[in-house]
């Protein structure tokens, strides 16, 4: 089948010059960059004893333990460095699937016109009425014992086939299913807005010379899609993933902070600072449980909202100046 | 205007029903009934307690018995906080919230179209700039960040004000402004992005040719066509600040709609969480049909339509 070439970039062409030129989006990219590397290799690293609960509760910091320690006496370090990795992930991940949906959705609306777009924009301004944190809190506490039930499950089958190494590391697994069932839930109600950009995108491509030669040329409507316009589309996504990150950084901790997402032994950014407003009080002041979290969780917000800001500049067509 | 409320009060009936209809299935097929989480009672007691709750038979029977239940404006009993109807607990504790929620709304809406005007007339200077570096700062402290801090130094530190509760004047200001700091920041950043397009128009330069000064220029002309996207927002606002009190009033130990939304999620409430549900519905429903007709009484040429 003859292929028609399609523009590099139909974006402004010097979007990622821009970018280029913006220092603090480059410091933010910097940072997050840091950041993820060190919550990943870190906690690999720390001796194993500073990872366990011990009877040494509330250290300040210290030469051993140079964070303190927690209500457990577990080193803050490692408690940090493990929220860090489970608030990073469940954003990426959360935020890569509500891409997935919010692309799909935006494309077909867009590109099908007509009726079905305005069935699937209506549903989606629907959808934006409803205050969706809200659902995600009765979703979660849904989801999360049917998750837990089926995991006791297969543990019991790989016990009763003698498979202890995977009955093993299911049982370890296990606290960290909220994680699972959050990432699901958050990735499954954050995607209306990248629907909507999306689709307001298609609408001016779909209109475009070589998406009308491509079609003239007997192109299905998949094959328009996903040669066409995907590519055309992907710097704008790029930038609505950035700024979906923090989004669900922030509805993660929301939920955490109050008890209802991730538990312990798991730790998100959220559920230390709710450990660490737990323990306010006026005669003994246990600082260091509350200034770390906030610390890191509000800088990586900070740089993410910086790099969002600096790329929506660089790609989107509609941001003013 | 009358077709168009109609209209939009017909689609706001169905999307409030189809909210509760999946709040209470999802809170039906959770593991874990309302009389399981304390000691288990004996069979025949239990029997008894679902009969009067009308929470036995198929999740159908028991929807179509709340539904029913409903349509008689009838919310139904707590199966929690035993012997008391779940009107009387939202009765109870919505006009702490809503209280709270009212007084963020107003200084988020006044104070950020205010720093979004100053911003956006001092662009590129020192004000803009750090008016503008101010406003991500707010957006990336949670206020589950920022609300311990403000205990911790205005409270705890310098004593100035209570740590927590609510009723006097002086209980409200931490509360208030740690709901409203970063819906200041929003505020403000769309008021300067809507303010500096407006400042490049046609008019605006005819009413600074006939000689009035750029803050004249900017009250009596500007505002009022750069406000439209601060109006637009407020709709989302107000649900945000609804669903942030939950933080706030956990934080500051508040006694209202927040804390009993939390609370019947972990006790499988269903119709304390049904009840609280409807409640936050209605009022974004109501709060976006209120933002829609003062968007057509600001400008002129928007029609309604629905």
């Amino acid at each position: 089948m003859p292929e028609v070439a399609a523009p590099a970039s139909i974006a402004r062409p010097d979007g990622w010059q821009v970018l280029k030129r913006n220092r603090s989006a480059l410091i933010a990219l910097g940072f997050l960059a840091g950041l993820s590397l060190i919550a990943v290799v870190v906690p690999v690293l720390l001796p194993e004893e500073l990872k366990l609960t011990s009877s040494n509760s509330f250290v300040p910091p210290s030469a051993a333990h140079f964070l303190g320690t927690d209500v457990n006496g577990q080193d803050m370090l490692y408690r940090l460095l493990s929220g860090a990795r489970v608030s990073l992930g469940v954003g990426l991940v959360g935020a890569l699937i509500s891409l997935v949906i919010g692309t799909l959705y935006g494309m077909i609306s867009g590109y099908a016109g007509g009726r079905i777009d305005g069935v699937m924009m209506r549903t989606v301004e629907v959808l934006q009425s409803v205050p969706r944190i809200l659902f995600i809190m009765i979703l979660i506490a849904a989801l999360d014992d049917y998750v837990k039930e089926w995991i006791d499950g297969w543990r019991l089958s790989a016990q009763a086939r003698n498979w202890s190494d995977l009955a093993k590391t299911i049982s370890d697994v296990k606290p960290y299913s909220k994680v699972l069932v959050m990432i699901v839930s958050l990735g499954l109600v954050e995607w209306l807005t990248m629907a909507r950009i999306v689709r307001g995108q298609v609408l001016v491509l779909r209109e475009m010379t070589f998406v009308t030669a491509s079609r003239a040329m007997g192109q299905s409507p998949w094959g328009v899609l996903r040669r066409h316009l995907l590519p055309n589309l992907s710097t704008i996504i790029l930038t609505y993933l950035t700024l979906t990150i923090p989004a669900v950084i922030l509805d993660e901790s929301f939920l955490s902070f109050l008890g209802l997402g991730i538990e312990d032994p798991a730790a998100s950014w959220g559920s230390l600072l709710k450990d660490g407003a737990q323990v306010i009080n006026p005669l003994e002041s246990k600082w260091w449980l509350l200034v770390f979290p906030a610390l890191l969780m509000s800088a990586s917000l900070l740089a993410l909202n910086f790099l969002g800001d600096g790329l929506r500049d660089a790609f989107d067509p509609k941001s003013g100046e | 205007m009358l077709p168009f409320l109609l209209r939009r009060a017909f689609s706001s009936v169905i999307v409030i029903f189809c909210v509760i209809s999946i709040t209470f299935v999802l809170a039906r097929i959770t593991k874990g009934g309302p009389f399981d989480k304390e000691k288990e009672p004996p069979p025949h007691i239990k029997e008894a307690l679902l009969t009067r709750y009308k929470l036995n038979g198929t999740v159908w029977d028991q929807y179509t018995a709340y539904v029913g239940s409903l349509v008689r404006f009838d919310l139904g009993l707590s199966t929690r906080y035993r012997d008391w109807r779940v009107s009387e607990l939202l009765q109870q504790k919505m006009p702490n919230s809503f209280a709270l929620g009212t007084l963020a709304f107003v200084i988020a809406s006044f104070s950020g179209v205010f720093l979004g005007s100053l911003a956006a007339m001092k662009k590129d200077t020192w004000i803009d700039r750090s008016a503008m570096f101010g406003a991500l700062l707010s957006i990336s402290i949670p206020s589950f960040i920022s609300g311990p801090f403000l205990i911790a130094i205005f409270a705890l530190w310098l004593g100035w004000l209570p740590v927590g509760g609510w009723g006097t004047a002086s209980q409200m200001i931490l509360p208030a402004l740690c709901l409203a700091a970063p819906y200041i920041a929003y505020v403000a950043r769309l008021m300067r992005n809507s303010l500096l397009d407006v400042l490049k128009s046609d008019f605006l330069r005819t009413a600074r040719a006939k000689g009035l000064t750029e803050t004249q220029a900017v009250a009596r002309h500007a505002i009022k066509v750069a406000i439209l996207p601060v109006v637009t927002f407020l709709g989302p606002l107000a649900a945000h600040l609804l669903t942030g009190s939950m933080i706030v009033e956990s934080v500051f130990n508040i006694s209202g709609a927040g804390m009993i939304f939390v609370n019947s999620i972990q006790n499988r409430d269903v119709f304390l969480l049904g009840g609280a549900v409807i409640v936050y519905c209605v009022l974004l429903v109501l709060f976006n049909l209120f933002v829609d007709v003062i968007y057509t009484l600001l400008d002129k040429r928007i029609k309604l339509y629905a």
